[in-house]
């Protein structure tokens, strides 16, 4: 778990301000003592037990036994978990930039004070985060449908036939939309948020040195809002290894499309649930997270030493 | 003592911060004096205009298809509405399908965000300030396994906690909700940033002299200069209650403890199992009785919470 121990971005503040030496007391566990507490057993507990777990097998014969990395073995030679590594990185790689780069235009847009009704547009494109996963994906699910949703609407109206956006080859991209959908406008906030706290000095030297607009982005706005640019991308990359609730709330409408090792969460949401293998998906679990920590952690190296 | 709230809203000519009412009259010479203002760009307007009309455009066919009838839906072009408006009626078998479970899943919706995101929010305030104001053995190793802790998958949680839950018969109650929603690492990162900025040391050493103990400076001095941040960790933490999905639907067998999100799902999926009647007019429905709380909540409070965002901002 140590792997982010650099603090992404930069740690608010070096260190509070030790006003004497002294000051230096346990008292402030008193006040961090409870969020740590909780923390323990909802966040280091679970993590030390799928360790465990990990290390065992529940077999017909024999009973829980001890197998020591077999589970691991297993997982790292499996096809169905390295197909569904492979469609979320294949997600990732597709629909991060996509969805960050829509999210920084827009978050510069509306810090050029160039906008008609700035905070119209603002508020309006970060209401979609609002709105729960799974109503989202209901609702662009309906419109998705060929038959009586949005796509089809238009195949009747135009006369046209779209590709089926739940067909086996689209689906993927399908719930990129869904996704991007539901959280450009935070993206959007916390970039626009982050260009807001750039002192207004720097822009006047710029204008001064005769600096145009892009020049002022490039050589101002982008390196001041890296931190935030690093984390936005650490926490989709996150994201998108996590990606459960639209595809499992799609599978109804695309039962062919969507199997359930379709994303590596899925995979062990079903190991576990549906297939009663709870040591291998805790394994399963296990080996998703050391991989997303480790690029997580090269992504932050990276954004930290060479900028966007 | 320029707290960074006051230096984003002096900025931000359209959305002064706090109630002081003599904002609006500070607001026209500074904006004269702001060097340089760039005119506004019709083109560049309408490009931005696409990503608004790409977000609205869903919660537009929302809201009219909550209008129509099951046959409705099918009949007629999704961005506009059907001879039949039948919003009312919705709403109304909406709260009474099934013998009104749907009001059940609201208030159980309501309990965990409740007990759920203020109990996240309390913990993350206190935690925030903590790590933000005191200097303890362990501060630094605080934050690195937090943010680790993060990247984890859902799942790697959530198998075992079911695990652990069911052994201490959790499991299927509301607790197996509420607890792990205890938890929020980015309201204690936000809080954190908020804290360190918002709140000066030297007002928390006056009200020590003046022989104020811990808590008391924390509840006196603290929390009043800290009141945007928790409003922003709030709004944050209700919409991930609020939209809590996969937690409530490893925790949850009993339809009588789900929350809106598990329920709507529930009669979404019934039209597909054999004999089960299809309802994708209340789903539909449902489904905007749901968004709209939490809508509402964000444009009441945009002042507060955006105030509050732009201080957490991560900056260099």
């Amino acid at each position: 778990m140590t792997t982010l121990q650099e603090p992404v971005a930069a740690e608010p503040r070096p260190a509070p301000p030790p006003t004497r030496r002294d000051r230096r007391s346990w008292t402030g566990w008193g006040f961090l003592g409870p969020f740590v507490a909780v923390f323990a057993l909802v966040f280091l507990a679970p993590i030390a037990y799928s360790v465990y777990l990990s290390l065992f097998r529940d077999q017909l014969i024999g009973g829980n036994t001890f197998v020591g990395l077999d589970n691991y073995t297993q997982a790292l030679q499996d096809d169905r978990f390295w197909a569904a590594i492979g469609r979320v990185s294949l997600f990732l790689a597709v629909q991060v930039p996509i969805m960050l780069g829509i999210a920084l235009l827009v978050a510069l847009a509306l810090d050029s004070g160039r906008l008609y009704g700035r905070d119209f547009f603002r508020i309006s494109i970060f209401l979609p985060y609002a709105v729960p996963a799974v109503v989202a994906t209901l609702m662009w699910g309906f419109m998705y449908g060929t038959r009586f949703g949005l796509v089809g609407d238009i195949n009747g109206a135009l006369g046209v036939s779209l590709p089926d956006p739940l067909s086996p080859d689209l689906v993927l991209a399908s719930i990129g939309n869904i996704v991007t959908w539901e959280f450009v406008g935070y993206n959007m906030l916390i970039f626009y948020a982050a260009l807001r706290v750039i002192p207004h000095s720097l822009y006047e030297a710029a204008q001064i040195d005769g600096a145009g607009q892009i020049r002022v982005i490039t050589a101002i706005k982008l390196p001041a809002i890296r931190g935030a640019l690093v984390i936005a991308t650490i926490f989709s990359i996150i994201g998108s290894f996590q990606l459960f609730n639209e595809p499992s709330i799609l599978q109804p409408l695309a039962p062919n499309a969507l199997t359930t090792d379709y994303t590596p969460n899925f995979y062990t949401y079903s190991l576990s649930f549906n297939g009663q293998q709870h040591n291998y998906s805790a394994t399963v679990a296990i080996v998703m997270g050391l991989i997303t920590m480790v690029i997580a952690y090269v992504v932050q190296l990276r954004g930290m030493r060479k900028g966007v | 003592m320029t707290s960074p709230v006051v230096t984003v809203s002096d900025r931000s000519a359209t959305a002064p911060s706090g109630a002081s009412g003599s904002t609006p009259r500070l607001r026209t010479p500074r904006r004269r004096h702001s060097p340089g203002r760039p005119r506004r760009s019709v083109l560049l307007t309408v490009l931005t205009g696409l990503v608004l009309l790409y977000s609205l455009v869903p919660l537009v066919w929302l809201a009219i298809s909550a209008t129509k009838t099951q046959e409705g839906l099918s009949r007629s072009f999704g961005l506009w509405f059907d001879s039949d408006f039948a919003l009312w009626e919705n709403i109304s078998e909406t709260f009474t399908y099934n013998d009104g479970v749907f009001t059940r899943w609201l208030l159980n919706t309501l309990l965990y965000v409740v007990l759920g995101a203020g109990g996240a929010t309390f913990l993350a305030v206190l935690g925030g300030y903590a790590l933000a104001k005191f200097d303890f053995p362990g501060r630094r190793a605080v934050f690195a396994v937090v943010i680790g802790a993060v990247a984890v998958p859902g799942t790697a949680l959530a198998v075992p906690t079911f695990l652990m839950f069911s052994e201490m018969g959790l499991t299927n109650t509301p607790w197996a909700v509420i607890i792990p929603s205890l938890i929020s690492p980015f309201g204690l990162y936000l809080m954190w940033v908020f804290a360190s900025e918002a709140i000066p040391t030297e007002l928390m050493e006056a009200a020590r002299i003046d022989g104020a103990g811990e808590v008391r400076t924390f509840f006196r001095v603290a929390l009043p200069l800290l009141a945007p941040g928790i409003v922003t960790v709030l709004l944050f933490t209700m919409v991930a209650t609020w939209n809590n999905y996969f937690l409530p639907l490893v925790m949850l067998k009993d339809p009588d403890w789900y929350p809106l999100t598990l329920g709507l799902n529930s009669w979404n999926a019934q039209a597909a199992t054999a004999g089960g009647e299809a309802v994708f007019n209340l789903v539909v429905t449902g489904s905007l009785i749901t968004i709209l709380p939490l809508i509402a909540a964000f444009l009441l409070l945009q002042k507060y919470w955006q105030s509050g965002l732009a201080a957490g901002s991560v900056k260099e």
